[in-house]
């Protein structure tokens, strides 16, 4: 008898990022290889990725409203900003804490880059490393310089 | 799953060498959602990230049982300077 074998290998690449996270992640205990790539995909698509409980328009938890906020007081366009709501996918929300090895919700990833949760976003707020972080990452422009002294003639 | 505060704490104590510490529940009582924070030299010379997630592994399996936790790391000397400011 000839059973045909599904196996992964055999899966045709899918075409969006977030198509992908939405999928059923495999995590159960351990972060599987094709769920550790999926959100490895994920992170690196948009310049600032954001896994958060809610939506920003409705976020469903006091921690990650304060990191959208905070986002959005630093004017990050919308287009350079792409959020998942872990709450729709209780898959992605293991595998995201397996994956960045880091136990909350919300976390935010700057090109590709592990940055941190509320408590990392807010501290780096006041201390303005993060205006820093998002100019250097050109997400958001660098604010204007001062004019340079002209000399009159 | 409630968290006793007292075990907590000695949990923290046992695991960093604390100059001081301030634990905080923030789900009034119900032992669900604490903020913590910690001062020590162990946090010396590390960044805001390696410091917290150095914690996150050290209270690995209280911090699976909370619903949250939020943490602020300071050496002795951060936290004097926070003090008189």
């Amino acid at each position: 008898m000839f059973r045909p074998i599904l196996n992964s290998s055999l899966r045709i690449a899918r075409p969006t990022a977030s198509t992908v996270v939405k999928a059923r992640l495999r995590a159960y205990r351990y972060l599987s290889q094709e769920a550790r790539s999926t959100i490895q995909k994920a992170i690196e698509a948009k310049p600032l990725v954001l896994f958060m409980k809610g939506t920003p328009d409705a976020p469903q938890c006091g921690f990650s409203r304060a990191v959208v906020q905070v986002l959005d007081l630093h004017g990050v366009p919308p287009e350079k900003l792409q959020s998942y709501n872990v709450l729709e996918d209780p898959e992605l929300r293991n595998g995201i804490k397996e994956f960045s090895e880091w136990p909350t919700i919300p976390q935010v990833y700057v090109n590709g880059e592990f940055i941190g949760g509320c408590d990392i976003l807010i501290g780096m707020h006041q201390s303005g490393e993060l205006e820093t972080l998002l100019e250097n990452s050109n997400i958001i422009p660098k604010a204007a310089e001062e004019p340079a002294q002209t000399t009159s003639s | 799953m409630p968290i006793d505060v007292a075990q907590f704490e000695a949990a923290l104590r046992a695991a960093i060498p604390l100059t001081a510490l301030e634990i905080e529940d923030q789900s009034s009582g119900c032992g669900e959602s604490f903020a913590v924070v910690l001062v020590s030299e162990v946090f010396e010379g590390k960044g805001t990230l390696a410091r917290h997630r150095m914690v996150n592994q050290l209270l690995k399996p209280w911090i699976a049982q909370m619903h949250a936790f939020s943490q602020k790391t300071y050496t002795p000397q951060q936290y004097e300077k926070l003090k008189d400011s």
